[in-house]
């Protein structure tokens, strides 16, 4: 039977609320008497606070309370989105306390400042004197590795390495005796080898909201912050580590947000500012940072730097690639290693390795700005890696980039042990993508052009996991409660953060439970006080995860309300009957036998009946990952004396199993395209060597796509049901962001003939490049 | 300091509100007169999110002193309606169908550019829309789908005014029928 509601490009949920200004973010809850939060960073990037003077800052009028690093509790907490683990060893790290004495990048948090207003607590922040006692400043991964740089968590590592890690295909693969085996098959005339480094950029997310909470004491005593967060749930728990109370103590709450990316799949300030409410007696306290402090102080994407080689034969087929990853992770662990090992997944994963791959990667502390979650967790930089280097090895040996990856992609079925394709689209979007750009001619007709304007086509494909299993717990719960006339309430620890999820659960609830979509009433709002656990958004785990989660409880509701039904009318048989359309029918012939709002109001009001109000909730537990899979073609025209790129077609091809809503998956699609293109062209968070300070901390010198700078995006699916999928969905929310960056980059070495592999390719490096290529003068 | 009172025009309605010399227009709307659909994104004019329309021109609120606002006409999207039905207007309706809309942050912005653009009557092309609203920044959407609504938003007004209007995508980017995504439409407005 055909889906009413899934698969259907229904409207947003929240669309009417978003364009009428109802729909309220933390910022506009805040009560009109908060005191208002500021906080001190540090001006160094590595030492240690000697001494803070507040005196002068007191002074202020308006003022109430300044605390510094030598006031927080010695508590060291993490931050990192991930659920709790029982196992130790898997836990994150608990690498900084809520302010800082040990300064470990610029822009560390050393103070904070309550005050009556804003003007209050700026004028005080400006009077406090911070005495610092300096260390040397080491910016890059490889410094960090060096024996003279500082340890920045001695208590907790000896050097800088968070993490060294190795994967290899197999235990004893070695690069120099692939080399050897590769000799001895093929002939080493027959040979190619390519070693290069590629290096990606230190990437600001820019949601447009930015990082805010209120805390306050309610009057049952708990701290409660309302926050602007991807994971209440976790944040709930970090609070509570880093204040050194009982979870049932915190209590987090989280309106609608204006974006997150990963950034707040970290937990900022919520910490701070809990702590600060309960020093001034629980008055509500009001802490929101600027976008400067937003792009310096938060979360960031990694930036890596990566040396590659590889071996193929010269007819094309890849036979071997070692990757050794450099990856600068800021002053703080945050999500530490995950990313860089799924990274290393991806880039080891991606091709079929006959004689091995090993993909290897230290992760490490830096003087610069912490890195953490950002939409597709590495997986940019591991294709910026891998589909660079097959590229450049196609354009050595001659041979077509498509056919290349046609031979040695990762192939059906594949499996790393843990994850699998249980569907695999990924050859067939390459060839819709192919045949949209019209790929054979166009490689043809821009073989071998001079001038000023070269036109190139460029591809990029990628694997990506849906949800985290079996590396992290994947649970999520949710809650169905029915009013009299038969509408319900929706409740999930799942979080609505712009993708769309709210809408998509409305979908698979009305689908499962035969309640029209119109009286599906999703509760956007997460109170961990009274919303089921779920981890929250991050993963692309949602409508995998919970969208399961929400069509068992959906199956379970509809169950209560036919088992009611039944006794209500004991003539018919509970497998007689369905629910369609708000109706309790018959299922041979749809004849309705009672309306839902019957069945609600008799359950709640039958004297002597069964007495309960029709309601469902269950927690699932997901044991099951497969990959999802995609690719991005473009066609290009590179202006090769001002280094400016336009873009005349792109198209995105995913391979996500079945799509839930297309309209919603589209605008999903469209967004992460764009983010991408800003990794490749324009955006770069520049650290000053030196002093460890961020340079464009602002969006006028950090430059995120404009509209100006947005083609009209295509986007086509490969859709096939996923056996694992509570509709046969997979992931989607991230992959977008994976392939276009590196796509335009293929295509501008089609163009061009250069290897660029310093990202983003901005106009500047894309001249400097063609200089030297003697492109031009 | 010292307040002083200031005399607007909010949503068609007389205020008189006690200002700080130094207040911007954003803390102003959003303090004094609770219109928290008026974004705080960057603070210093680079975003948008904050846009309001000031005597029909569409500024950044946050770089705009309030004192500068005196006697002036404010339209945010809490005063923004269909003059015939009292509805949603014909922009905010099109930002709903071509799913222009994610997170949220920047859609109010969004909307009174897109009313300071499609009143005035031009036939823009979608370059020219690109080139309008490069101001205003959205993280989610790539741009496209609010291009689209805007489009479409200027289709609607011009036919109506008999002028004639070539429009480029005259789909929504995910191909859906535009009578469905009425119907569509129509069953979510009778929720409100």
């Amino acid at each position: 039977m055909e889906n009413k509601y899934v698969g259907k490009s229904e409207l947003r949920v929240d669309a009417y609320g978003k364009v009428t200004g109802i729909a309220k973010y933390t910022a506009d809850l805040a009560p009109k008497d908060c005191y208002i939060a500021k906080v001190l960073h540090s001006t160094i990037a590595n030492g240690e606070v000697v001494k803070v003077d507040i005196e002068e800052a007191k002074k202020v009028k308006g003022v109430i309370k300044i605390f510094t690093c030598f006031d927080v509790p010695d508590i060291e907490f993490p931050v990192a989105g991930h659920p709790y683990s029982l196992d130790p060893s898997h836990r994150d790290i608990a690498d900084r306390k809520l302010l800082n004495k040990r300064i470990r990048f610029y822009g560390d948090d050393v103070a904070a400042v309550v005050a009556e207003d804003e003007v209050a607590a700026a004028k005080a922040l400006r009077k406090i004197k911070v005495e610092y006692k300096e260390y040397p400043v080491f910016t890059t991964a490889r410094e960090g590795l060096s024996k003279d740089a500082t340890p920045l968590h001695p208590n907790l590592f000896k050097d800088n390495v968070i993490a060294h890690i190795d994967f290899k295909t197999s235990p004893d693969f070695d690069y120099v005796k692939a080399k050897e085996e590769a000799i001895k098959q093929y002939g080493k005339e027959n040979l190619i080898e390519l070693e290069k480094n590629v290096k990606t950029p230190l990437i600001s997310h820019s949601h447009l909201e930015l990082p805010v909470s209120y805390a306050y004491v309610d009057v049952n005593g708990k701290i409660t912050v309302v926050a602007s967060t991807q994971i209440p749930h976790i944040v709930r728990r970090c609070v509570a580590h880093a204040l050194g109370v009982p979870m049932g103590k915190v209590r987090i709450i989280k309106p609608y947000i204006g974006g997150g990316f990963g950034n707040k799949q970290d937990v900022l300030y919520e910490p701070l500012n809990a702590w600060l409410t309960t020093k001034v007696n629980g008055h509500p306290v009001l802490l929101e940072i600027s976008r400067e402090e937003t792009i310096v102080g938060t979360r960031t994407r990694h930036r890596m730097d990566g040396d590659i080689k590889a071996v193929c034969t010269k007819d094309g087929k890849l036979l071997f690639r070692k990757l050794t990853n450099y990856v600068a992770n800021g002053g703080y662990a945050s999500h530490g290693n995950s990313i860089t090992a799924k990274c290393a997944g991806i880039f080891k994963n991606l091709y079929k390795n006959p004689l091995g791959c090993s993909s290897e990667a230290y992760t490490v502390y830096t003087n610069s700005p912490v890195s953490g979650a950002m939409r597709a967790y590495g997986v940019p930089q591991a294709v910026s890696f891998a589909e660079t280097l097959v590229d450049d090895l196609c354009h050595l040996g001659g041979f077509d980039p498509y056919k290349f990856r046609m031979d040695n992609i990762v192939e059906e079925g594949f499996s790393d042990g843990a994850v699998k394709f249980y569907t695999y689209g990924l050859k067939k979007a390459m060839e819709i993508g192919k045949n949209h750009i019209k790929w054979d001619e166009k490689r043809d007709k821009y073989k071998n052009q001079d001038g000023r304007y070269r036109n190139g086509v460029g591809m990029c494909a990628f694997m990506y996991q849906t949800a985290v299993y079996p590396i992290s717990l994947e649970t999520a719960g949710v809650r169905m409660i029915m009013n009299q006339d038969g509408s319900i309430q929706m409740q999930l620890g799942a979080t609505e953060i712009g993708q769309g999820a709210d809408t998509v659960f409305s979908q698979i609830a009305a689908e499962t439970t035969g309640i029209s979509l119109d009286k599906i009433y999703i509760i956007s709002t997460q109170d961990t006080d009274v919303t089921p656990y779920d981890s929250g958004a991050y993963g692309s785990r949602q409508s995998y995860v919970t969208g399961n989660a929400v069509y068992h409880c959906g199956l379970l509701l509809k169950e209560t309300i036919l088992k009611y039904a039944v006794h209500m009318k004991p003539e018919y048989k509970l497998e007689d009957l369905d629910v369609s359309d708000n109706f309790v029918v018959l299922k041979k012939n749809g004849d309705k036998i009672l309306s839902m709002s019957e069945v609600a109001t008799t359950a709640i009001y039958e004297k002597d009946g069964v007495n309960q109000q029709i309601r469902a909730e269950l927690t699932t537990e997901t044991k099951t990952n497969t990959f999802a899979s995609g690719c991005c073609f473009v066609d290009l025209t590179v202006d090769v004396e001002l280094g400016k790129i336009k873009i005349n077609d792109i198209i995105n091809v995913h391979d996500s199993g079945t799509i839930l809503n297309p309209s919603l998956a589209i605008a999903q699609v469209h967004g992460g395209m764009s983010m991408s293109l800003g990794y490749g062209l324009s955006e770069e968070m520049l650290v000053d060597k030196k002093t460890g300070k961020v340079l464009n901390d602002n969006w006028l010198d950090y430059k995120i796509p404009t509209a100006m700078d947005s083609p009209d995006f295509n986007v086509e699916f490969v859709v096939m049901k996923d056996p694992t999928g509570g509709y046969g969905n997979k992931a989607l929310g991230e992959p977008p962001a994976v392939p276009p960056a590196v796509a335009v980059r293929n295509a501008i070495l089609q163009a061009t003939g250069c290897m660029l592999n310093d990202f983003p390719l901005t106009s500047q490096k894309l001249v400097e490049k063609f200089k030297e290529q003697g492109l031009i003068k | 300091m010292a307040k002083r009172f200031i005399n607007l025009n909010v949503n068609g309605k007389d205020v008189e509100v006690g200002i700080d010399d130094r207040e911007s227009l954003l803390d102003t709307l959003r303090n004094h007169l609770n219109l928290t659909s008026v974004k705080k994104g960057c603070e210093v004019g680079e975003c948008g999110a904050c846009s309001v329309l000031i005597d029909g021109r569409c500024v950044d609120t946050c770089i705009y002193l309030t004192v500068w606002a005196q006697g002036k006409k404010i339209i945010t999207v809490e005063g923004l309606k269909d003059e015939k039905t009292d509805g949603l207007t014909d922009i905010q309706k099109e930002f709903i169908k071509q799913a222009a809309v994610q997170c949220g942050f920047c859609t109010p912005g969004f909307i009174l550019k897109a009313v300071e653009i499609v009143g005035e009557n031009k036939p823009y092309t979608r370059d020219e829309i690109k080139k309008l609203i490069a101001g205003n920044l959205c993280r989610c959407t790539g741009y496209m789908n609010i291009v689209t609504a805007i489009e479409h938003a200027i289709y609607n007004n011009l036919k109506q005014k008999g002028i004639k209007y070539e429009i480029a995508n005259n789909k929504s980017s995910f191909n859906e029928d535009e009578k469905i995504l009425d119907e569509k439409l129509e069953k979510v407005l009778s929720n409100y």
